[in-house]
C-alpha cells in the first residue's frame, strides 16, 4: 500500500525532499515506514531514537499501525532560539 | 437537579468556606447564575458589572475546558463534575477582586487604547496583563521579539535569564540589541531597550546561567515561563521545572527556515518530553551557530511565543495547548499536529519518575559520566601552531572539518577533507582508522564531539584541533576571513 511520508527540519535535507511517496506492506506499523527509509537513507538512521511521528497529523507512537493513503510525518527535535 | 460545584480555596470565603457546592441547572450558564444567586458576594468574582463572565474565569466540566465546550451552554448532568480554576496568570487574579487589580495610569490608558477596546482585553485585561509576570529564558532570537512585544503590550513584570554578551553575528536577528550595543551583556541592552520601548514595565534581569539549581527559585514568582533558549539541556531543564511548577511553557523552537511552537506544562496539556521525551544524541542536531538560521524566522517563532503568552494571562483565545505547530519559511506553510499528554510520561505522566530537577547536561549525554573517560578528547588537544609545524614538516597528518559545507566555504585549512558531524556517523569508512587525524570544526566544540566518536569506534590515533578554525586563523593564517 502506499503511504505518504513526511519529513521535516534535518531528515528533510539528509533525504533531500519533504514528501515522498513510499510503498510499504499492508498492516504495517510506523517504524517499519521508519526503517525502510533508514535502509534507503542511513544518513537519517541516527535520528530513530529521538524523533518524533505523527501519523495524519495526530502525534503517533512507532507502533501504530498505518492505513492505505495515510500521511507519516517524522519530526526531528530542533534546539535552536 | 443538582451538579457538584468544586470552588477553589480563595473564592470559599464567599461560600461560606464549602469546598464543594451543590447547584440546580442544565447548563453552565445556569449553574453559574444560580451559584452567584446563592452566593451574592461571588458575583464580582466571576462575572463583570455588565454580567459577562470574566476572561480570567476558567470553568471546566470533567476536566475539559468549556471554551472548547459549548461554552455557557455547556450542558451538566447531575454526575458532572464542574470547577471553577483561576486563569493561569495575573497570578490569582480570577480569585482576586478586580479592585485588587493594579489601575492603569493615564498614560497607560492611552498607551492601551488599541488593548482597551478590544472586547478579548478591555480594562479587566489589560490590568491583568499589567499584574503578569512573565519570565523570558534567553536574551537572543526568540527573546528578542518576545520580549519586545511582551513589553509593548504592558505585561506588568518581564523577567530575562541571559549570560552572553552581543556579538556582531547576534545582531542578523537578536533585534533587542543594536550595533552600539556590540560587547555589552545582552541584559544591559534589553534592559535600555525595553525600557525605551515602554517605561511602565518592570524588567528584572537574571545574569546567569539557568541550571538545575536555580530553576525553582527563578520561576517560582513568574506566571508564564517563555522558553528561548538555544540547546537540548536548557529546553528539557525549563520543560521539568514548568511541569514541578504547574507553570504553562510558551515554547519555540528554531532550525534553519524552520520553527516549532507549542504551549506545554499546562494543568491538563502535553509537555515537551510527551513529543519528545529522548534527547537526541549530542552533535546530532546542528545549532544555530552550527547550522546557520534565517534572521526572520525567529522574528515570527518568538512573536507566536509571546501571543500565546498574552492569550493565557487574558484566558482569551484558543491557546497552542495538546497542538504543536511546525513552521515552514521556505515554502510559507504552517502545519499543525495534535497531542496528546501522554500517561507513561516520564515527569507529567500518571507516575512520573523524574520528581526534582537533575544533570541535564548528562541527560543529554553533553558531560559524559564521570568514570567513562570520554573527557580525554576535550584534553587531548592540538594547538594550531603545532599543527602548523607538524604539517610543514610534511607529516602525514589528515586535519578532517566536521563542519558544515558552507562554512567551509567561507575558510579552511588547505589540504582538510570535510566531512560534517552529522555525516560521520555513515561516512568514518573513509577515513583510515590507523591514521593520524586531527578534527578541526569552529571553534572546537564539535570537532571535540567528532573526535571522542572516532575514538570510541576504534580509531587510534586522533587530537581535536584547539580553537577550530578561529584558532587557526589567529595563530598561524590571519590572511582568512572570520565568521
Amino acid at each position: 500500500m502506499r503511504v505518504t511520508v513526511r519529513l521535516f527540519a534535518r531528515l528533510r535535507e539528509l533525504v533531500g525532499a519533504g514528501e515522498l511517496s513510499r510503498n510499504v506492506a499492508a498492516g504495517a506499523v510506523v517504524a517499519v515506514v521508519w526503517d525502510d527509509l533508514a535502509r534507503e537513507y542511513p544518513a537519517i538512521s541516527p535520528y530513530a531514537g529521538s524523533m518524533s511521528c505523527a501519523v495524519n497529523a495526530e502525534y503517533a507512537r512507532m507502533t501504530t499501525v498505518v492505513d492505505e493513503d495515510d500521511e507519516v510525518a517524522f519530526l526531528p527535535p530542533v534546539s535552536g532560539g | 437537579m443538582a451538579v457538584k460545584v468544586h470552588i477553589p480555596t480563595p473564592l470559599r470565603p464567599f461560600t461560606d468556606k464549602l469546598d464543594v457546592v451543590d447547584v440546580e441547572g442544565a447548563t453552565v450558564g445556569e449553574l453559574l447564575t444560580n451559584l452567584t444567586t446563592k452566593f451574592s458576594g461571588l458575583r464580582q468574582h466571576l462575572f463583570t458589572p455588565e454580567g459577562r463572565m470574566r476572561s480570567f474565569v476558567n470553568v471546566y466540566v470533567n476536566d475539559e475546558d468549556i471554551r472548547y465546550l459549548q461554552k455557557d451552554q455547556t450542558p451538566v448532568k447531575a454526575d458532572d463534575s464542574v470547577s471553577i480554576i483561576p486563569s493561569v496568570a495575573g497570578g490569582s487574579s480570577a480569585t482576586v477582586a478586580p479592585t485588587a487589580l493594579p489601575q492603569l495610569s493615564g498614560d497607560e490608558v492611552q498607551r492601551y487604547s488599541r488593548h482597551l477596546i478590544l472586547p478579548e482585553v478591555g480594562m479587566d485585561g489589560q490590568r491583568t496583563l499589567k499584574a503578569a509576570k512573565v519570565l523570558c529564558i534567553g536574551a537572543g532570537g526568540l527573546g528578542s521579539p518576545a520580549a519586545m512585544y511582551l513589553a509593548a503590550a504592558g505585561v506588568g513584570t518581564l523577567g530575562i535569564v541571559d549570560f552572553d554578551v552581543v556579538d556582531t553575528s547576534n545582531l542578523q536577528r537578536q533585534i533587542l540589541h543594536g550595533t552600539p550595543d556590540i560587547g555589552r551583556p545582552k541584559l544591559e541592552s534589553a534592559k535600555d531597550r525595553l525600557f525605551s520601548l515602554n517605561p511602565n514595565v518592570h524588567v528584572e534581569t537574571y545574569e546567569t546561567a539557568l541550571s538545575s539549581e536555580n530553576a525553582l527559585r527563578l520561576f517560582e514568582p513568574y506566571d508564564v515561563i517563555l522558553d528561548g533558549t538555544d540547546n537540548f539541556p536548557t529546553r528539557y531543564l525549563v520543560n521539568d521545572a514548568c511541569v514541578l511548577l504547574a507553570k504553562p511553557n510558551a515554547y519555540g523552537s528554531i532550525f534553519r527556515f524552520e520553527g516549532q511552537a507549542s504551549v506545554f506544562a499546562t494543568k491538563n496539556g502535553p509537555c515537551y518530553r510527551c513529543l519528545y521525551p529522548e534527547p537526541p544524541p549530542p552533535g546530532l542536531v546542528p545549532s544555530c551557530a552550527e547550522g546557520g538560521v534565517l534572521g526572520v524566522l525567529p522574528g515570527i517563532i518568538g512573536t507566536i511565543q509571546a501571543t500565546e503568552t498574552i492569550k493565557l494571562i487574558l484566558g482569551a483565545g484558543e491557546p497552542l495547548i495538546g497542538r504543536f505547530l511546525i513552521y515552514d519559511a521556505l515554502r510559507m506553510r504552517f502545519r499543525e499536529l495534535k497531542l496528546r499528554k501522554d500517561a507513561e510520561c516520564p515527569v507529567c505522566g500518571m507516575h512520573p519518575t523524574v520528581t526534582a530537577l537533575i544533570d541535564y547536561e548528562q541527560f543529554c549525554g553533553v558531560k559524559p559520566a564521570a568514570e567513562d573517560g570520554v573527557n580525554d578528547a576535550i584534553t587531548d588537544e592540538m594547538l594550531p601552531r603545532e599543527l602548523k609545524e607538524r604539517l610543514d614538516r610534511g607529516e602525514a597528518i589528515v586535519v578532517v572539518d566536521v563542519r558544515e559545507p558552507q562554512e567551509y566555504q567561507i575558510n579552511r585549512i588547505a589540504g582538510s577533507t570535510l566531512i560534517p558531524l552529522g555525516e560521520l556517523p555513515q561516512r568514518f569508512g573513509e577515513l583510515d582508522a590507523n591514521a593520524a587525524i586531527v578534527c578541526q570544526c569552529k571553534s572546537g566544540v564539535r570537532s571535540a564531539k567528532a573526535t571522542g566518536f572516532l575514538r570510541s569506534i576504534g580509531f587510534k590515533n586522533v587530537r581535536n584541533l584547539a580553537g577550530g578554525i578561529l584558532g587557526w586563523i589567529d595563530q598561524v593564517d590571519p590572511s582568512q576571513p572570520k565568521y
